[in-house]
């Protein structure tokens, strides 16, 4: 039972993460019906970066924290004018190749830069763990769990009460009203890139300082998608549960195929096999919009 | 349709021909006899790349059929292209023989793709998309897994073929059983898209609820589309697999079912001769790489294989992101424009 409590805190741990990533991925796709397969790639730019500032330029962590967190902002921007502005009102299938052409960029430019190897981060938080319930719990869990917690309640609060934040959500209700209303439209997309490019790097942070950095961690962007199918592509609320969800319900999984069936590497398709199920049953997701059409 | 001059259709069936004029079937017929010349005179390293771009021009064909007529975007082709393989690789290894195989490996590739393909009435687009992204991981994580069938992360050995006692051995023989196979699909293809399934195809694609309407039936048509599709990329595995001698469940990652996205995009969606196109060029584009890297050692001195492999990454995203941005249409549409030009030159206007 121990085993599977401990299992159960280290998807929370996970989910946090994925629910971090899908944000991001939920914002773009709010705002500019974009689906980002280059999401774990930004993830794994950030972490590198960060890793890059500490390690090799001995930056003390905070502030290479908020200098990796100021490239993010500059890379997402460039994402947006560069790739994705020029293709506005293309296919999706195009949009949607354009960032898998993209990630496979950032890929190799990492691999380029930083090579193959795994990389870990130094250790910023205290080793010891600290004992909750009962059981022994790593700080750096406790932290990366509650400024996921934090980041979630920020950004609510971003859109719901800041100017911008109403811009972005008209935006993505109706784009020709907002424009009218003098919103303008190319702002907010380069904004939106910038909060997921920006969102992603704090979580590649968080993962590299739990399980340190290699260049196969731009995999993690794919695990994305069953957390926001199952939340919902446009929920932000969605993102979050179904990151959480998704995260346990992997740790769980593979704990029992392990236990039960001795079957190993179970975790890597836990969540496309629930993923099938979800979109069988309700494509749209817990939180997602219903998209009406009227014949 | 533009064609030459002095061309006049005296019947419906003269005018739906796949090669409507002489030239247009001359050329043909030179292109194809250089084709089954040249190998013989080529070093197999050459011989060897023009074998796995006709493998190539096979998937890339066949995801077109799917994604660029009938407009599902599938991103689970490279697992289905997989299935083919395995199939042949189990299959062969029983003794069945090749003649047997290679449809028996489009067969059971077909009824994977159906079956993953059966989500595609409720799903649309982006869905779409991410349920075949779905079916390639569950498929990936089979082969790995399966391992008293397919040997898991071994691998599985696969004898070359051999059709009637003649041994498909040396690259020359599988070159030329590979650009017939190519060959067939490409005509079939081409014909598919002629045929009332196929214009259905098209039709799903541009307006499923007018298609619809005019009678369509949307869950047979875009059915049809993933079994035609996967059956194909089967036929493309199975010979993969007798081609290489040995296949992995890495050979089949996500990787290949981009490539073959790309393929089909930089050579043009939606056309045939562009799916062909795109094929040629991806493959090439590696080896070129190779050899541009190796130039490059030599002049400067150091070993280029560590950085060659990332190099290759990044290019291929470089590539296809520049032909989504400046050259939409793809190949295809560079090579009608290039023929447009040249039919009134020097007179452009």
């Amino acid at each position: 039972m121990e085993y599977y409590l401990q299992v159960f805190i280290s998807g929370l741990v996970v989910g946090s993460i994925y629910s971090l990533v899908a944000l991001g991925f939920v914002i773009i796709y709010k705002a500019t019906k974009v689906v980002n397969f280059a999401q774990g790639e930004l993830l794994m730019f950030g972490a590198y970066v960060c890793f890059s500032l500490t390690v090799e330029y001995g930056l003390p962590f905070p502030a290479a924290f908020l200098l990796t967190l100021g490239f993010s902002l500059l890379l997402g921007l460039a994402v947006e004018r560069l790739a994705l502005r020029p293709l506005i009102g293309q296919p999706i299938i195009s949009v949607v190749m354009v960032t898998i052409g993209l990630s496979s960029v950032l890929k190799s430019l990492v691999q380029l830069v930083w090579g193959t190897q795994i990389k870990v981060f130094p250790q910023v938080l205290p080793a010891d763990p600290v004992t909750i319930g009962g059981l022994p719990v790593a700080p750096v869990y406790i932290v990366a769990f509650a400024l996921s917690l934090a980041l979630f309640g920020a950004f609510s609060a971003f859109f719901k009460y800041s100017r911008t934040g109403i811009a972005m959500r008209a935006t993505a209700f109706d784009q020709a009203a907002a424009a009218s209303m003098g919103i303008s439209i190319k702002r907010i997309f380069a904004m939106s890139w910038c909060i997921a490019a920006v969102v992603s790097a704090i979580g590649g942070v968080i993962l590299g300082n739990i399980n340190g950095i290699n260049s196969q961690l731009g995999y993690l962007g794919l695990k994305v998608f069953p957390a926001v199918i199952l939340g919902g592509l446009d929920s932000m609320l969605g993102a979050a549960l179904g990151g959480l969800i998704i995260g346990v319900l992997e740790n769980v999984c593979d704990g029992l195929a392990k236990d039960l069936l001795s079957l190993d590497g179970f975790k890597d398709v836990a969540a496309f096999a629930v993923l099938v199920v979800v979109l069988m049953i309700k494509p749209h997701g817990l939180f997602g919009t219903h998209e009406i059409e009227r014949v | 349709m533009q064609q030459k001059c002095g061309l006049f259709f005296c019947s419906y069936r003269a005018e739906s021909a796949l090669f409507p004029s002489g030239f247009q079937r001359a050329c043909l017929a030179v292109f194809l006899l250089a084709l089954t010349v040249t190998p013989l005179v080529m070093n197999s390293y050459y011989v060897s790349i023009l074998c796995l771009i006709n493998i190539a021009v096979i998937g890339a064909v066949s995801l077109n059929l799917l994604t660029g007529l009938c407009g599902q975007i599938s991103l689970g082709h490279g697992a289905f292209f997989g299935v083919g393989a395995y199939t042949a690789g189990i299959l062969a290894a029983k003794g069945v023989p090749f003649l047997l195989v290679l449809p028996a490996s489009g067969a059971v590739a077909a009824l994977a793709g159906m079956a993953f393909g059966l989500p595609s009435l409720r799903l649309k687009g982006i869905y779409l998309a991410i349920a075949s992204l779905a079916a390639q991981l569950i498929l990936e994580y089979v082969f790995l897994r399966w391992e008293s069938m397919t040997g898991g992360s071994n691998g599985l050995m696969v004898m070359a073929p051999s059709i009637l006692g003649l041994t498909f051995d040396s690259d020359l023989k599988m070159f030329y059983l590979t650009l017939v196979v190519a060959a067939l699909t490409v005509l079939a293809v081409s014909n598919i898209t002629r045929t009332r399934p196929g214009r259905a195809f098209v039709a799903i694609r541009d307006h499923y609820l007018s298609a619809e309407i005019v009678g369509v039936n949307l869950f047979a048509g875009k059915l049809q589309a993933f079994g035609l599709s996967s059956f194909l990329a089967g036929v493309g595995g199975c010979l993969w697999a007798h081609y290489t001698n040995f296949i992995t469940p890495e050979q089949f990652n996500i990787g290949l079912s981009i490539n073959y996205l790309a393929m089909i995009i930089i050579g043009g969606l939606g056309s045939v001769l562009g799916a062909v196109f795109g094929a040629v060029f991806l493959t090439i584009l590696p080896e070129a790489l190779n050899a541009v890297a190796g130039v490059a050692a030599q002049v400067l001195g150091g070993d280029p294989t560590a950085s060659l492999a990332a190099l290759k990454g990044g290019v291929f995203g470089l590539v296809l992101t520049l032909f989504l941005i400046f050259e939409p249409d793809g190949l295809a549409e560079r090579w009608r424009m290039t023929k447009a030009y040249w039919k009134l030159y020097p007179f452009a206007h």
